[in-house]
Order: C-alpha cells, then structure tokens, then sequence
C-alpha cells in the first residue's frame, strides 16, 4: 500500500531515540540542579553553625553587642545564646496555634458537611485567596488591628495574629482532605443510631481523621516557625525573655535577623539557623512518617 | 506442557519460540509456542490473569513500559526476531486496540487517525493525508457517520464510535498484525456486533489477534483460538474444532463455564 | 434536635468568621491607605518618586511594582526549566520509584525553608559566586534576588505540575506508544497538551507567591527606590520596601506602606484567582 512507501522512505528512528536520550538526560540534569540548593544550604548551616550549639546557646539569652564584639576579637565562640527567640517562637506559635486550629478545624467540618452549597464554595474560595496572601501583608493587618487597637505597642499576641492568619487556611484545607477520605457510611451509622450530630464530629469523624488532621497541624506549624517579615511589624523582639503577651517578644527568625545586621554578632546567624532549620526538618518528618503510617 | 494441537501453520506472520515473561520473578507468560497464521483472526482466551493481556503486549513489546519484566525465548515477525528491532519501528508494524476507547482528548478527528504518522515525524502532503485519513475511516465504516466533522474532537463521539476511530488509527500505518485487548468490553451489544463484523472485514488485508473474556465473541468471529490457564498456552487449534471438541480437559471445563 | 441546630450554627457562624476576616483585612487597608490615596491619588501608583524628606513628602509605588513584576517574572523564567524537569522527572520518566520518592522529599524540604535562611544563603554563598563570574558590583540586584526567588518557588511549581502530569490517563499515552511513538513524543504531543491547563495554573499559582516573598529578597535587591533600568539594577519589591521601611514610618509614609500592602494584598488576590480558576475548569 502507498503509505508504507512513506514509511519505508522516511524512516527517522535512530535520530528519534537519540533525541530521547538527551532530552531524559537534560531532565536527570536539571533535576539534579534543582535540588542542589536544599544540599548546599543545610550543609553551608551544618558547617558554620554546629560549634556554635551547646547547652548555653539553648538556655541563655542574647548577648549584648560589647560582649559579642570582645568575644570576636579574641578569637573565642560568642557567648550566650538565643533562649530569648526559642521561648518566643514557642509561645507566639502555641498562641497562635490555640487560634487557628479550632477555627479551622470547624471551617473545615463546614465545608466537608454542606459540600457544593453557596455558602461553602465562597468560603472555601475565599480561604483559598487567603492562603495565598503574603505574610508582610498579615504582618501589616495584625499590626493595624492588634498592634495599634488592642495592645497598644507591639506584641507577641500581634504577632501570633498574623501567624494565625497564616496558619488558618492551611488548617481548614488539610480538614476539609481529611475527612474527605472518610467513608460516608461510617457516619451514616453513627446518625442512624440516633447519636447527635456534634457527637458524631467529635467521637466519629475527629478521630478516625486524627492523623490527618495531625498531619496538616504539624506542616501549617512548619510553615509558620520561620516566619520573619510579619513578625518585624507586629512582636518586633526583645532581648529578654518574655511570656506577656501583651510585651514585645523576639523569636528565632527575628534573632537571625538581628545578627545579620549587626556585625558583632554575625557568628551566631548560622546555628540559629541551623536549630530553626532543625525544628522545621522534624515538623517536615514526623508529619510524613504519619501520613506513611496511615497508608 | 503445552499441546498445541496445531505444531505449524502454513505461512505464518507471527511464530512465538518458548516465549516466557515474567513481572520481578513471576512468570504471567511460560514457554509459549504458537505460530499465527496470516489474514486470519486468532482469539486469546483464559480466565482473568492468566497471562492474555502480557502476551498480547508483548507482540509489540509493550510490555516493556512496565519496570521489572524479563522476557525470554522469541518472537518472530515474517521471520526477523522482533526484540532485535528498534520498538518504536516494530510497533508501526503492529497496530493496538485498547480495552476502553482512547482517542486523543486534545487532537480533532482527523488528527487522531493521522496521529501516528505525526508522531513518527513522518512528513506527509495534504493530498496524502487526507487519502490516509479517509481510506482508515472508510475501513472501520466511520467515514460517512464522521466526514462532516473530520475537525471535530475525538472525544464527543458514541463509545463504539470511538472505539472504531481508535482502530481507524491504527489501520492508518497499514500495520500488518492488529492487536486487540478486549476491545469490545466497555461497549454495548450493538457497538460491538458493528466491531465484530467490521473485524471479520478488516482480515482480507490484515493479520488480528484478539484477546477476548466473551467465549460467544471468539466462536463467532475468529479462525484460530488459544486457550491460556496460569500462564501456560493449554490448547491451541481451529476455533471450530476446539469449541466442538476441546482436548484438554481444563479448556473443556473452561468452554463450559465451570470456571473463568 | 436541638444540640443539632446549635452544631450547625456554630460551624456556620465559624465560617462566617473566616469571611468576616478577609472582608476586615481589605476594610482595614483600605481606610489605612486613603491619607496616601487621597493626597497623591492616581500618582500614588504611577509616579516613580519615593521623596521621604519632611515638609515636601512624595510617595510614588511604581519603583515597587517594576521591582516586583520584574523579579517574579524573572524568577519565574529562572524556574521553569527546572521545575518543568522535576516535574517530569517525578511525574513521567521515574515516577513511583524509589529516586523518585527521595527527589521528592527532597523537593518538599526546599519548602520548608525559611525566607531568611534563603537570604543567608543567597547573601553568603550565591552572592560572592555571582562577583566571582563577573557580574559585578556588589552583587546585590534584581538578578540576584530572582535567583534565590526561582530556588524558592521551584517547589511549588514542581509539586502543582507533577500533580497534573500525573494524573494524564494511562491508556492516553499507551495509545501514543502503540503508534510508535518515544517516550518523548509521549511526553510532547500526549502528556503535555492533555495536561496544559493545569500546568500553566500551577506556574500562575508561583508567579503569585513569589510576588509576595519578603526576606530573602529584601536582604539581595540592594534597595533602592528608583524604577530599575536593567535586570543587574538594585530595586526594591512592594514586599522588601514594607520590610525595610516600615521600622521608621509614620503618618503619610506608613500610609504609603499601607496602601503598597493594599495593591500586593490586590495583585496576589487576582493572580491565585485565576491560578484557582484554571484549576477548577480542568477538573
Ligand atoms: N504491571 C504488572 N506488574 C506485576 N504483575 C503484573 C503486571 N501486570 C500483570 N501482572 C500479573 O501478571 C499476570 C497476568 O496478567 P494479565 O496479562 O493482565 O492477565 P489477563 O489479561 O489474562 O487478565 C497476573 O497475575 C497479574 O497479576
Ligand atoms: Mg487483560
């Protein structure tokens, strides 16, 4: 037949793998460039920062710039630590966790239960828009709220707000997952046994979705750990301890940047970098182990 | 043990040689030998997971997709051992039915059953094309249902519709051997009575083998049959004869609808 | 009955919250940026001026919105072979394999690393590269921030497009291969027509977060406050100059921030839209 004269006559196979071969090795070569970056910047922390850590770097708090400078120039490790950002970032990320995920977990049982309303879908769009609006912004609105109304100075509860607002719609969209999942009949049965509705939320649909919900706590609290730029406009630091909420408050992110602009201390970005990079490291993990155990 | 009740055809196309294939160590294709005759359609037929759809990929090697698979013996097409040839160059050679229809979503009509030539980089003239497209179409007696909307996609036509295009696709490269998974399937009773007769046409000019799990589809339509169990080819022989008078015991039980 | 009412009205007004919130947050800078609108009005935006001195105070936002446009976009040119490749890599050519899981993961952890630890990075490691190729200068700028940019959104862009890849029916691309198609021609004339919408979405939904990065940013483009005339100019971000400025800023110049904050609030708002909206037609 004619047309396997054209085939016969134009047969560009070996030039067709070629270009096959080299196109899958461009991509092992691209790919390999992409991930780089995570190798050489835990390594560069790794590196720079380990002499630093030590007992005193955890339960210490900064030290002021005439210690650091002396320190430096005579060659020793700079003292203190940053105990000041850790017992910050935990309390701004407990408070801000205390906001976030009640709202979000009942947002996202909304959403699951009226599936496909009106009110649902504008919800769920609009958290959508919200997870998507820059943390400078959220720092700008917690500081015109809290910052300026309610504390009157900044704060560790303006910056918790803003990482609540972070948080929240992280919180409502790992639910809304979750309990997707689910098994529709497993709630039908407890409803058909005649147990009430916010029963069956919270003895039916909370715990057999708990590891999910778990896991997207652990990851909108990975997300938020290192936040800086909201936090500049909203806790603005401390060198001190600080458990008022209603006080300035420094965290590890805002320690780090402290030290990058001050040239005494720079000795000490990397292993604040690095304990930050740790927290987070683990967050990242233990939520994956979860969702492996769940599979 | 096989017992192929036919040791050799006269003028084969296909001749398999203890063909064997195995997924990671486990074997779905043991020592298969079978010789396919020319112009004919030859039914695979077996209970689920006996090997069909492994063996059928394997005539064109599309097995090889998947990761882990070792295949041993041969396999021979007009006599050249198919996997010493490019894939890409045997499988123009071996057109291939899925279970479900699967026109292109993206391309029109027309670009579906020319696909294969683009996909190729196979420079053809407008006239040529056209000739391609409306000689494929006119095989699987789809052209006069579709010439009105040759620019069309694919994907709004009736399933058996569909189905039809897609074996329009594979008919335009003039394949020699035509290989069908289940083709009729997902089809309804009237679509595939349009396939099977269309397929009773189509080998005049073209070699089919046709994996089927409709015991009633193979009796009707093909020449040869092959029964499978476990991996092993049971019997193999003239569909008539076999269906009258099965040799092994387990291809009777299986022709009788104890099992599958 | 009743405890079934109150259920439902507590998750319902729990919702309403949520919209209650945005709406606050667009009320809020609004009324914060009407001193900035009202005396400079439409200059506010297209007026390159950023005059701080007292007495003849001008802000002009359209350095910012240059320097933001300019190093997403160029991030986003940075990025996409890259994560176009990842992509591939994770979704077609090694996909459910075990290289493929760790590139994977490995993928993620480029998520979760602080904006600031990227600074660091940037200003430590990538800066001092870039003086010794020659790009010279101090190695601040635009390129330089779009660079650690395009690290930063890579993950994004990666994980929406090997998500989408992914999901292109199997039969689609066997059809393909039983044409005698390679696995390149696969990819060109099958995966990536069938996947196209989602993809581009996925690159809208990175274009949108790399408009509002802060740190890392901040601590590369050098800022200053002039509209940039070349991609190895210092500039300045809507996101960097609310950073940098915000610390000594009051009256008409923290409303100008305030109303910067407003028109990113606006720009990411429009762009995650669209991306959405792509995404919710394909599905
Ligand atoms: N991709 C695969 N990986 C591993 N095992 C497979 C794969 N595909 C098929 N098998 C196994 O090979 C055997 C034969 O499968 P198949 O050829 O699909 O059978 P049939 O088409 O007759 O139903 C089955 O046991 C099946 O589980
Ligand atoms: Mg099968």
């Amino acid at each position: 037949m004619e047309s396997i004269d054209i085939l016969k006559s134009q047969d560009h196979s070996s030039g067709r793998l070629l270009k096959d071969k080299l196109v899958l090795g461009a991509v092992i070569v691209l790919s390999l460039i992409t991930i780089s970056p995570i190798i050489l910047i835990i390594w560069k922390l790794v590196v720079e920062g380990y002499r630093q850590i030590s007992l005193d770097f955890l339960i210490e708090n900064t030290p002021d710039t005439f210690e650091a400078m002396t320190a430096v120039a005579n060659g020793e490790l700079i003292p203190g630590g940053i105990a000041n950002g850790i017992v910050g970032t935990l309390l701004m990320v407990i408070l801000a966790s205390a906001l976030a995920i009640p709202i979000g977990i009942l947002t996202g049982i909304y959403l699951y239960e009226n599936q496909g309303s009106f009110m649902a879908n504008i919800t769920r769009d609009i958290s959508d828009i919200l997870q998507g609006v820059p943390s400078i912004v959220l720092g700008l609105i917690s500081y015109l709220w809290i910052v300026k109304h309610i504390t009157m100075g900044f704060s560790a509860l303006a910056g918790s707000v803003s990482l609540a607002i972070m948080m929240l719609p992280m919180i409502v969209r790992s639910t809304e997952e979750t309990l997707k999942m689910i098994p529709e009949s497993l709630k039908e049965a407890a409803l058909a046994l005649g147990v009430p509705y916010h029963k069956v939320i919270l003895r039916v649909l909370i715990p057999t979705g708990f590891s999910g919900l778990i896991t997207g706590i652990l990851l909108g609290i990975s997300r938020i750990l290192g936040e800086t730029a909201p936090l500049m406009l909203t806790a603005l630091g401390s060198s001190m301890i600080n458990l008022d909420m209603t006080k300035p408050t420094s965290a590890i992110p805002l320690l780090i940047w402290e030290f990058y602009n001050d040239p005494n201390m720079v000795g000490l970005i990397w292993s604040s970098s690095l304990l930050l990079m740790a927290m987070i490291l683990v967050l990242n993990l233990v939520s994956k182990q979860i969702v492996a155990k769940r599979r | 043990m096989t017992t192929n009740t036919i040791a050799e055809v006269k003028n084969p196309i296909l001749s398999l040689n203890d063909l064997s294939i195995a997924y990671d160590k486990n074997y779905a294709v043991k020592n298969v030998s079978v010789e396919i005759k020319k112009n004919t359609v030859t039914a695979i037929m077996g209970p689920s997971g006996c090997g069909k759809s492994t063996l059928l990929r394997a005539l064109n090697r599309m097995h090889e997709l998947y990761e882990n698979i070792t295949t041993e013996g041969e396999a021979l097409l007009n006599g050249k051992n198919i996997y010493e040839m490019p894939a890409i160059k045997l499988r123009r050679h071996m057109g291939m039915v899925f279970q479900r229809p699967n026109p292109f979503p993206t391309m029109s009509i027309y670009d579906n059953v020319i696909a294969g030539y683009k996909l190729n980089g196979i420079r053809t003239k407008k006239v040529e094309r056209d000739e391609i497209v409306e000689r494929s179409l006119r095989d699987v007696a789809l052209w006069d249902e579709v010439k009105d909307s040759l620019f069309k996609k694919g994907t709004f036509l009736s399933g058996g519709q569909q189905q039809r295009l897609c074996i329009a696709r594979a008919l335009a490269f003039s394949p020699e051997v035509i290989l069908m998974d289940e083709p009729t399937s997902a089809l309804d009773p009237i679509a595939t009575a349009k396939i099977e007769d269309l397929l009773v046409k189509l080998k005049e000019h073209y070699t089919i083998v046709l994996v089927t799990h409709n015991m009633s589809q193979a009796a009707r339509i093909s020449d040869y049959s092959l029964f499978m169990y476990l991996g092993e080819l049971v019997e193999y022989g003239k569909t008539k004869n076999m269906f009258t008078n099965p040799i092994d015991p387990r291809t009777e039980e299986y022709l009788t609808g104890k099992f599958g | 009955m009743n405890s079934d009412k109150i259920t439902k009205a507590v998750l319902f007004s729990v919702s309403i919250l949520i919209l209650l919130l945005a709406a606050g947050m667009l009320y809020s800078l609004v009324g914060g940026s009407l001193p900035a609108f009202k005396t400079f009005g439409l200059r506010f935006i297209i007026s390159g001026e950023w005059d701080p001195t007292y007495g003849r105070e001008k802000y002009g936002a359209l350095p910012f919105i240059v320097g933001t446009l300019i190093t997403s976009f160029a991030a986003l040119l940075i990025s996409l072979p890259l994560s176009f490749s990842t992509s591939l890599f994770l979704g077609e050519y090694f996909r459910g394999t075990r290289v493929a899981r760790i590139l994977g993961i490995l993928v993620d952890l480029l998520a979760g690393i602080p904006s600031i630890v990227y600074g660091l990075w940037g200003f430590y490691v990538l800066r001092p590269l870039l003086i010794d190729l020659g790009f010279g200068g101090q190695g601040f700028g635009i390129f330089t921030a779009s660079l650690i940019l395009a690290i930063m959104i890579i993950p994004y862009a990666t994980s929406l497009s090997n998500e989408i890849i992914g999901m292109v029916p199997n039969d689609l691309k066997e059809a393909a291969y039983s044409l005698g198609a390679t696995r390149l021609e696969v990819i060109t004339t099958v995966t990536i027509p069938a996947a196209r919408s989602g993809i581009v979405a996925g690159y809208i939904l990175s274009f949108g977060r790399a408009l509002g990065e802060t740190m890392a940013v901040t601590m590369l483009i050098g800022n200053t406050n002039l509209v940039p005339d070349s991609l190895f100019d210092t500039g300045n971000t809507m996101a960097s100059v609310i950073a940098n400025q915000f610390g000594e800023a009051d009256g008409l110049k923290l409303s100008s921030l305030i109303a910067i904050g407003l028109l990113l609030f606006l720009m990411t708002g429009v762009i995650n839209a669209i991306g959405k909206l792509i995404i919710k037609k394909m599905n």
